[in-house]
């Protein structure tokens, strides 16, 4: 059975559904988004079949699936391994809070905009399981145009400003990462990822490979100082959409890393990874002090996440074991936790329509329930041993001091300013004294937005207590990279030692 | 499982049912649920000290794996020596006493089962960091009692100064935590393990070794231990990382007896007993940990001086004894540095419950100047608060005169520089300390009551239920010591303590505690007696003495009021710039910078060209899809290209 197919091209079947729908508006609103929630559900369902059946003791490709598309060269390639099979979880995962955070905030164009996540999430897991590159690029690049719409036509007043500056950022590092893989195409005969990560590049065409996947990469993680595109496009997108753009759509950055620059150019990422941990020291206390700054709920958070995928491309480049098992639980546990963050922020704007922090004070009194989730993801943001956020920042920065205790220095002041951060925006919404007259009325979380945060709560406490069983889905896998980046460099020393004979 | 899963686990459970389901329970089986879980807990912990100290079982009890990634191996454990058994029955001990308490205490307060789920998670993460078998274990105590007291400070989320406090409780700590984590990451690094045993074992052949820290080749355990070390003076309060301690006073009394005073602020001394076999073999940090200690020990007890503020003034006679623990760890008198924290605890805990007694009593109030003359109106809790004191200063036979006096006692027996400037230090704090605890005794119970007269008249002593917690630490405060200290601080020490604590051969602070010249052992209680005299002459004898001496030194005295300025050297050295700093890199670093020549400054250009071929609203999806197309067709021309080759 093709699990890998199935579980990429559910979400369209159900998106054809939808489109299918007729009758009145009203109607065909409530039918497209019963039928979008079971897509997700089901394709979450199946996509845990995947993950029940992973062998986790091998570091190959799984449910590996094959057809010729341009012949043997390009094709229709896919396959899970341990660092790739967590993330296609990871979206499954999160799509059906998405489309349960936009029930009702979503009234207009409701069937366009079911229709738009779900083919965005076919996009998405098809990045995480394609074994061509094309394919991959592909994936990769149309992702973003689903994102382009849903900020473009459901998001905020300055939206069409947010997806313009996404859409510059994005499109030179995309051409740049192209004319590499059509480069590395012409080079080893083929698109195939397997292939190609045993291929070796010459060093110095790895330099140049690495700063043109890092082009588009370093957009999508975001890296400073290209990370100005992610603090608009959050405030401008619907709840749903920061789900997703925080959630997926950076990981795909980080993931990218681990599939492309670190196995396929390994030199040249132990060249730059001094370079990787300047942006990323930079960028994480950066960040974190703008951060501090912020009046807006959305731009705070966003502002923390990049500083929290700061962490993650310290992590990938420590080049060992702790550090890079880090940075995957890292970029789960963010996922998770924004997520969850972003959908906070909506549960306050649905009902007062306003970001800003200054608004809001004392929602503990009449929204206890909201005051503990609110908390626990704050805990989770922060890093509290315990949430999920603790374990993956501890295995990088614990990496990181072995390979320069600077960078671990400079990263885990992050860590005193993301407490600052958090702690301030969560006093400044839920406590003090309930005075402003339109909030008197809010009411507490509805039992659908309770529906919505207590799976996320769990497996944020789960990954905190017992992230065991996720690291050794990845251990085996990251193993092998590691092993594979050795070898290559131990042979390009040999290979220069012995030309200077 | 055995019983050490339960003494751990049960508080937690408690606090889960009252936390999360007491709305639905009710307030009365709230409190009923937490109370039955922790005096179970510390009924458990009386014969878990009776079972390990005693009769010698140590033993570690599994839970499960934590997280393990690569060499990295980290466990949930329980691990139980002498010192975790000590550890417990204090926890357990002043918990459940606390608990108690605060049924009466918390009484008229609408959100008792949220109280009582956070002081029940308190104890559980207390008891994750003194039984833990690794140093992360140890940090997810160390961070979770963080957050309950984060949470209790802020307990009132109405009052913006207990937000203001807990954040800077959480704050401060966390920066003492980032040296703590660093720590933690120099052991992994120098022994490829966090697990104590293995690292102990492991420490001797690290002696003499070096690691490149921040661009410096400094000595491998001298900055090891000074980074957890900075942990310990975050979670104890010592100087430089001492600020939020008083202003934790925000919370509910019940909260300051128990975790600003008994318990939590102990974690430092617990944490460099824990890991007495690194620090013994890093004599600098050792100087360090002495030198720091003894300071904070006199610097706190300044300060305590003249507050106004009756839990003021005792959360910084709790700064100045941690202090007291510190540096008689840096003299290698970790046995002394425990018994300490064990009798301080009871008398702690007692002198604050006690001055949760009074400000029940007169309605809330907290400033000293607006109290007196109470003594014939509670006059239980005045004779407790006596109890309480006594312990505190040293007097003979009371609990505080055996520990302190053997830490002095040890400083002088160090011989050393850094010994004899403990020593010092450690009796000037002894006689400020007894002067402020027994000014603190007669401006609150001696003379004319000084506030609202309907407050004096409504003033009441407190129930029975609040009273039983007091008088059983009072025992603790008259016994503790007289019944202990053969057992923990004798000349057999090394007896009780066995291996839960390490001392270098060469270190001989404990034995030559007991052989140091008569002047000396007599200096602490001289002091202690000198103290008490003076608050009696300047409080009791002649009242305008004070007022006379602080016009006199009006400097000086606001000095020490504001506490030495340190909460306004950081505020303008640390928390404005980093604001500043923040909106600074926005506005100018993203907003003028990045953006104006990045994605504005091009898009002024683009949209320039693009005003003229098509209209806005649509254009950016098909410019992009235009690309994606453009791609495809380079794609597809390479293919053919393949192809024709």
């Amino acid at each position: 059975m093709p699990l890998l197919t199935i579980t990429t091209f559910l979400p369209l079947v159900g998106a054809f559904l939808i489109l299918l729908s007729r009758g009145d508006e009203e109607s065909v609103a409530r039918s497209a988004r019963w039928i979008a929630l079971w897509t997700t559900v089901i394709t979450f369902a199946v996509s845990l079949l995947i993950w029940i059946k992973f062998d986790s003791g091998t570091a190959n490709f799984q449910y590996v699936e094959h057809a010729p598309w341009f012949g043997e060269t390009i094709g229709y390639r896919l396959g899970v391994d341990g660092i790739s099979m967590l993330f296609v979880i990871l979206t499954t995962f999160l799509m059906p809070f998405c489309i349960l955070a936009s029930w009702e905030a979503i009234h207009v164009r409701v069937k366009e905009y079911l229709v738009a996540f779900l083919i965005l999430e076919t996009l998405m897991i098809g990045v995480f399981c394609s074994l061509d590159i094309v394919l991959f690029y592909l994936f990769f690049e149309a992702g973003l145009i689903p994102m382009f719409l849903i900020i473009g036509v459901w998001g905020g007043p300055r939206r069409i400003y947010a997806t313009f500056k996404f859409f510059l950022y994005t499109l030179l590092g995309s051409l740049l990462m192209l004319v590499a893989i059509l480069y590395m195409i012409n080079q080893a005969g083929t698109a195939d990822i397997p292939t190609l990560m045993k291929y070796s590049f010459s060093p110095t065409a790895q330099k140049w490979l690495f700063l043109a996947f890092f082009a588009s990469l370093a957009v999508k993680v975001p890296m400073w100082p290209v990370h100005t595109w992610l603090p608009d496009a959050h405030v401008e997108a619907p709840t749903a959409g920061s789900v997703i753009l925080a959630g997926v759509l950076l990981k795909m950055g980080g993931y990218g890393f681990l599939r492309f620059s670190l196995p396929m150019f390994p030199d040249a990422s132990l060249y730059f990874a001094p370079l990787i941990f300047a942006l990323s020291v930079i960028g994480v206390i950066y960040t974190s002090l703008v951060a501090l700054a912020q009046e807006d709920m959305k731009k705070l958070i966003a502002y923390s996440s990049v500083a929290h995928m700061g962490f993650v491309t310290i992590g990938t480049f420590t080049f060992n074991q702790q550090g890079l098992q880090g940075a995957i639980l890292q970029m789960l546990s963010h996922g998770i936790v924004s997520g969850a963050l972003f959908l906070c922020v909506g549960v306050v704007y649905d009902r007062v329509h306003s970001r800003l922090i200054d608004v809001y004070g004392g929602l503990v009194n009449n929204m206890p329930k909201y005051a503990v989730v609110f908390m626990v993801f704050t805990m989770g943001t922060i890093g509290l041993p315990g949430t999920s956020g603790f374990v993956g920042e501890f295995l990088i920065l614990n990496g990181a001091f072995q390979v320069s205790t600077w960078v671990a220095f400079l990263a885990a002041t992050g860590v005193i300013l993301g407490a600052a951060y958090s702690l301030w925006l969560y006093r400044r919404v839920i406590f003090g004294k309930l005075e402003k007259e339109n909030l008197k009325g809010l009411l507490d979380l509805s039992p659908r937005e309770i529906l919505i945060f207590a799976p996320l709560i769990v497996v944020t406490l789960w990954m905190g207590v017992a992230p065991q069983i996720f690291l050794d889905v990845m251990a085996v896998s990251v193993d092998h990279l590691l092993q594979q980046h050795q070898a290559a460099i131990a042979a390009t020393a040999k290979l220069a030692a012995a030309v200077a004979h | 499982m055995t019983i050490y899963h339960i003494i751990v686990f049960l508080p937690l459970l408690a606090s889960i049912v009252a936390g999360f389901g007491g709305r639905i329970i009710g307030d009365a089986a709230a409190m009923t649920v937490t109370v039955a879980g922790l005096v179970v807990s510390a009924l458990l912990s009386l014969y878990a000290f009776y079972d390990v100290a005693l009769m010698g079982h140590v033993q570690t009890a599994q839970v499960m794996t934590w997280f393990s990634s690569g060499a990295l191996e980290v466990k949930w454990a329980l691990r139980i020596d002498q010192l975790t058994a000590i550890m417990l029955v204090v926890v357990t001990g002043v918990s459940s006493l606390v608990h108690i308490y605060s049924i009466g205490y918390m009484s008229h307060d609408p959100h008792r089962p949220r109280f009582f789920a956070y002081l029940s998670l308190f104890t559980f993460a207390m008891l994750m960091l003194v039984t833990a078998d690794n140093f992360v274990q140890m940090f997810f105590g160390w961070e979770g009692v963080g957050l309950a007291s984060y949470l209790l400070i802020g307990f009132w989320f109405e009052r913006p100064s207990a937000n203001a406090a807990s954040i800077k409780a959480f704050l401060v700590n966390r920066v003492g935590d980032f040296g703590f984590t660093l720590g933690i990451f120099a052991v992994f690094l120098a022994f490829g393990s966090v697990q104590f045993d293995t690292v102990f074992a492991a420490a001797p052949q690290l002696v003499g070794k070096s690691l490149h820290f921040l661009g410096m080749d400094l000595d491998f355990l001298t900055i090891m231990t000074l980074l957890l070390f900075v942990g310990a003076m975050g979670k104890s309060a010592q100087l430089l990382l001492h600020t939020w301690l008083p202003d934790a006073m925000e919370g509910p009394t019940p909260v300051s007896a128990l975790i600003h005073a008994a318990t939590m602020v102990t974690a430092g001394v617990f944490m460099l007993a824990r890991c007495s076999p690194l620090f013994e073999l890093a004599p600098n940090t050792l100087q360090f940990v002495a030198f720091l200690g003894a300071t904070t020990a006199f610097f706190a007890a300044t300060v305590g001086l003249v507050q106004n503020d009756i839990k003021r003034v005792i959360a910084y006679s709790t700064c100045s004894q941690l202090g007291y623990m510190f540096f008689a760890i840096g003299v290698s008198a970790y046995p002394a540095a425990i018994f300490h924290l064990f009798t301080h605890a009871f008398f702690k805990a007692l002198l604050f419950l006690c001055a949760g007694s009074v400000i029940h009593a007169v309605e809330g109030e907290q400033d000293m100047r607006n109290m007196g003359g109470l003594a014939g109106h509670i006059k239980q809790t005045y004779v407790l608060m006596w109890i309480g004191s006594l312990a505190l200063a040293g007097v003979p036979f009371f609990a505080g005169y055996y520990s302190k006096d053997m830490i002095i006692e040890a400083a002088f027996g160090a011989h050393s520089g850094i010994g004899y400037y403990a020593f010092i230090m450690g009796v000037a704090a002894a006689v400020l300390t007894a002067f402020y605890s027994w000014r603190l005794l007669f401006m609150t119970f001696h003379g004319h009551f000084r506030g609202d007269h309907h407050v004096i008249e409504h003033a009441h002593e407190s129930p029975p239920v609040m009273l039983v917690p007091l008088y059983i630490l009072s025992l603790g405060a008259l016994f503790a010591g007289y019944v202990f200290h053969d057992m923990m601080i004798g000349e057999h020490w090394q007896t009780f303590w066995g291996k839960s604590i390490f001392v270098a051969e060469t270190h001989k602070a404990m034995e030559a505690a007991h052989h140091i010249p008569g002047w000396a052992k007599a200096l602490p209680l001289v002091a202690g007696v000198v103290g008490i005299w003076t608050a009696w002459m300047m409080y009791i004898r002649h009242t305008g003495v004070p007022a006379a001496l602080r016009r006199a030194n009006e400097g000086l005295y606001q000095f020490l009021l504001n506490k030495w300025y340190f909460d306004e050297l950081y505020d303008y050295t640390l928390v404005r710039p980093a604001k500043w700093i923040g909106r600074l890199l926005w506005k100018g670093g993203d907003g003028k910078i990045i953006d104006g020549l990045g994605p504005d400054g091009i898009s002024a250009l683009v949209l320039r060209a693009s005003r003229r071929i098509a209209t806005l609203q649509s254009g950016y999806v098909y410019h992009y899809a235009f690309a994606m197309l453009i791609g495809v067709a380079a794609l597809v021309s390479f293919y053919f290209y393949l192809l024709g080759r």
